[in-house]
């Protein structure tokens, strides 16, 4: 008999308030309930968080990196969409 | 007995349940079904391990005889020790620890939250503490009851099974001795015929989603808070104990 394998899911933890939530890594579970205990029990152990989000990994629907150039390079030498040229104020935090 | 004396007899006892499943699970370390499963096991014995030495450290103050938390854990005999029966039942399989989890969490769960209430300062901030671990422990444990009932058939006769086996040890829950009448009446504390209809009807929801059936009525065992315990709490207070018994005063 082959083992079956739990669906993956990503797990994105919001580290405090006023922060967005980042890709923490991933866990496996066989349903949503238990992918959020999951990623509870494994990426929240030491308070890394105070906000959990799980989606299943294959509902993401990626770029392809065959088209890296298409999507990405035309932004590459238009560097007056940088906001490069003010000055950014010291007790501005997390831009 | 004077109060100190009630709240020392009642902090001993309510670190023996936690000390004791603490080390249950703790056997489980390794042997988990799944990676993330085995994480989430060792994090919840720590939290018993962890409410454990506050309850023993507390009814160390209480009874002023200088005793620390590893005189409770590690050199009192089996007899002094004052655990319900149902935390040191073997894990056997998977199915088997998840109902012994459930059974007791949700009683204990209600019991910290009276406790919260209770007139004993001490005591109810460790069960201030206590009562948000043991708020997930239940979610996480009821979740796993109702994956194993509603899932496939060979699942739902194993965890029924193990449901039937462990009942006979809910009832010593309810079933108080004079230091819970004392607790109840003189310090305010919880008051066990009163949690007893609450943890029925959560008990009976979460078996019923689980599509299970909740067993009837039938012969009670206890003694766990006696000291009258059964023949595999000998085999666990030698492991648990073993090193302080052999090298006394040993530290890390």
């Amino acid at each position: 008999m082959t083992k079956q394998e739990w669906p993956l899911y990503e797990v994105f933890i919001r580290s405090r308030s006023g922060l967005s939530h980042r890709h923490a890594g991933s866990v496996h579970a066989a349903d949503d309930e238990m992918a959020l205990s999951n990623a509870r029990d494994t990426y929240t152990r030491r308070s890394e968080g105070v906000s959990i989000w799980v989606v299943r990994s294959d509902r993401i629907i990626a770029s392809d990196p065959a088209e890296t150039s298409a999507f990405f390079e035309p932004a590459e030498d238009k560097i007056y969409r940088h906001p490069t040229f003010y000055e950014i104020p010291d007790e501005v935090e997390n831009l | 007995m004077r109060s100190t004396a009630i709240s020392a007899a009642y902090a001993t006892r309510l670190g023996d349940n936690a000390l004791v499943l603490g080390q249950r699970m703790i056997e489980l370390v390794a042997a988990s079904p799944e990676l993330e499963e085995e994480l989430a096991n060792a994090n919840f014995s720590l939290d018993y391990i962890g409410q454990a030495r506050m309850f023993y450290t507390y009814a160390g103050e209480c009874e002023g005889a200088g005793r620390t938390e590893d005189d409770f854990a590690f050199l009192r005999p089996e007899h002094e020790y004052r655990n319900l029966l149902l935390v040191e039942q073997p894990n056997g399989h998977f199915g088997d620890s998840t109902v012994r989890a459930v059974l007791f969490e949700s009683w204990y769960l209600l019991l910290l939250e009276a406790l919260t209430r209770c007139a004993d300062e001490g005591l109810a901030a460790i069960a201030e503490r206590a009562v948000k671990e043991v708020r997930y422990h239940v979610r996480h444990s009821s979740q796993w009851l109702v994956r194993l009932g509603d899932g496939t058939e060979e699942s739902h006769a194993r965890v029924q099974a193990s449901l039937d086996n462990l009942w006979r040890f809910t009832g010593e829950m309810f079933a108080p001795d004079d230091v819970d009448e004392q607790m109840h009446k003189s310090l305010n504390g919880p008051d066990l015929a009163a949690i007893e209809p609450q943890w029925r009807r959560n008990v009976a929801a979460i078996v019923a989603e689980a599509t299970l059936e909740l067993p009837g009525d039938q012969w009670m065992a206890s003694g766990g808070k006696q000291g009258k315990h059964t023949e595999h709490f000998g085999f666990l207070l030698a492991e648990m104990q073993y090193l302080q018994r052999a090298y006394p005063g040993a530290e890390w």
